[in-house]
């Protein structure tokens, strides 16, 4: 369990985070979305106690992170980048995190082989590949057997092969009742992965919602009928209180009825439907929808395309 | 999918966490990167080399008059100029190179108890160039007596008075410098602005002392880093110079300074 109570750090006229306050409960996956420069990093980074906040306070388990003896026990993280001196093997970058929380050798060997470097673990990390810089990461949050993982963008620079074995990785922790909080700015990843999300932009909480209520609640969501008595049934709709647009020839866009309702009201009056369909706006429509205004690097379409004007 | 750690130990709010675990961390990593090596090589090779090449070309080289009046233990430890820049460079890279790859958020995600890494780290350092320190500057004493031609006026013994504190005080000099650059890593971060500092605080403060009349030079000179530190590895005490221990006091001093503002900022600034 991570609760944050209006968290907030200032870099010098920068607001990097803004009150903001979330929970992220044990045995499920939680997913820290945001645009690039949302304040992501900055939170994790807060969590751990390397920077301190402004105001507010956030506890990792009910207590203060850096009041920890031992506190690889308590949340394995992977920071964004490599936070690895490349100079050392990873056998050594992960023993000697190992020691300082009284951690013996055989666990790295363990996790060493968890993540697949142990053939590489003698090699210079320095040489690892940015795939391989982030198994390490991981096996280093692996280190304690901790109840808590954050981690920062894990399936960057992964292979199709190492994302799907994060996912796994992240599913099978939460199913063991741990708490995971996974930072990332792609949207696809994160509806295969988390089971809530809490999303930020420009350093605020824009939302903290489940996957689901997240997709169900979006304005996107729309019922489509195709029909030769559109006319007639657009007129029954609206008098249903239902939004109603209509597309191309005979095809119409309904908001706010269920495909359920449409079929039963066009059965009931006699009505011919060619098609009706249900869309549901993908996790990646939504998440654009909601944070259009918190982009900090936008591109202008008319940069985009050339010659539009 | 089987996740389980070595036996759980106690957690909890105690005061103190174990500060062996983290000298045994600190241990772990000055021995697993290579510079520490090629450092503390370099630093043996530099105070044991030049004295033995001092000690085959002196004696053929200089009056007989300059021989009987020399300063020769010091002589016999003039691979300091070079080994002191290495050990210093250590010192800084012990810390600096934390803050340079990003180890430092890993480090300090083990230990949130900053204070108490940066303790581990200095004590670990310590005992690394204490020992090589003071083994090399014997080793190089040594080296310099065995080339020189028997009955030579320069040659001492280490029962000579002051022969043993200014050997054994060169290698305590190397010590307390690469602490120098250590506390100064822990302050500037940066590996090429602390050891630019390093070179700087112990080379050039010398160079402007000198612009200034020849009285102050007399008052001044004295307490600068360098002039301070060498002072202990003096047998033939000169005008204007502090006494050995002393002199090894204020240098020691400088050091404290950098590394307590090392201390404190590592508390109170973001990682």
């Amino acid at each position: 369990m991570i609760e944050a109570v209006g968290l907030s750090k200032h870099y010098g006229a920068t607001v990097a985070v803004d009150d903001l306050s979330f929970t992220v409960p044990p045995g499920q996956v939680t997913g820290f979305l945001g645009p690039n420069g949302a304040g992501k990093s900055t939170t994790m980074r807060l969590i751990l106690g390397l920077d301190a906040p402004t105001s507010g306070s956030v506890t990792v388990g009910g207590r203060p992170y850096t009041s920890y003896r031992r506190p690889l026990f308590e949340v394995g993280a992977l920071l964004e980048a490599k936070a690895v001196h490349g100079g050392r093997s990873a056998y050594s970058h992960l023993l000697c995190l190992a020691l300082s929380n009284g951690i013996g050798r055989a666990r790295v060997d363990q996790v060493l082989d968890q993540v697949g470097l142990r053939s590489v673990a003698r090699k210079r990390s320095g040489g690892f590949s940015l795939g391989m810089g982030q198994r390490l990461g991981i096996a280093a949050a692996l280190l304690g057997d901790p109840p808590v993982l954050m981690l920062d963008e894990p399936v960057n620079g992964l292979d199709p092969e190492g994302i799907l074995w994060i996912r796994n990785l992240l599913k099978s922790l939460a199913a063991e009742g741990r708490t995971v909080l996974l930072s990332s700015h792609l949207m696809g990843e994160m509806s295969l992965t988390a089971d809530r999300l809490i999303i930020v932009g420009r350093g605020r909480l824009i939302a903290q919602t489940t996957v689901q209520d997240f997709l169900s609640s979006g304005a996107g969501s729309f019922v489509r009928v195709r029909s030769p008595q559109a006319g007639a049934l657009t007129v029954l709709l609206k008098a249903q209180g239902a939004a109603v647009a209509l597309q191309a020839g005979d095809t119409l866009s309904i908001t706010g009825a269920t495909s359920d309702a449409v079929g039963e009201l066009a059965r009931a009056n006699g009505f011919t439907l060619a098609e009706l369909s249900e869309h549901q706006a993908s996790l990646e429509d939504r998440y654009m929808e909601l944070t259009r205004d918190y982009v900090d690097y936008r591109t202008s379409e008319d940069a985009l395309v050339p010659g539009t004007k | 999918m089987q996740l389980v750690a070595s036996p759980r130990p106690a957690v909890g709010p105690g005061p103190l966490p174990h500060f062996a675990d983290i000298l045994r961390s600190e241990f772990c990593k000055l021995r697993t990167v290579r510079s520490t090596f090629w450092a503390l090589l370099a630093a043996v090779v530099f105070n044991v080399a030049i004295a033995a090449v001092l000690g085959i070309l002196l004696p053929g080289h200089t009056s007989a008059h300059t021989q009987a009046t020399i300063d020769s233990t010091r002589v016999s430890l003039g691979g300091l100029h070079l080994s002191q820049v290495v050990v210093g460079l250590l010192g800084v890279l012990v810390i600096s190179s934390e803050y340079g790859t990003g180890m430092i958020r890993s480090t300090l995600s083990a230990v949130p108890q900053r204070r108490q890494m940066l303790a581990a780290k200095t004590a670990v350092f310590t005992a690394a160039a204490l020992v090589t320190g003071i083994a090399s500057c014997f080793a190089a004493y040594f080296a310099f007596e065995v080339f020189l031609p028997s009955g030579s006026s320069m040659r001492t013994t280490l029962s000579d008075p002051g022969v043993l504190r200014a050997v054994t005080g060169a290698g305590l000099y190397l010590t307390v410098l690469g602490l120098f650059g250590l506390g100064l890593g822990a302050v500037i971060r940066s590996s090429a602005g602390a050891i630019a500092t390093l070179l700087g605080v112990l080379f050039v403060p010398s160079i402007l002392v000198s612009l200034l009349p020849q009285s102050w030079q007399d008052t001044v000179g004295a307490y600068l880093p360098m002039n301070a530190g060498e002072s202990v590895i003096t047998v033939h005490h000169q005008a204007h110079t502090l006494a050995p221990w002393p002199g090894f006091g204020v240098f020691s001093l400088y050091a404290a300074a950098a590394l307590a503002a090392g201390f404190f900022l590592i508390t109170h600034r973001d990682a």
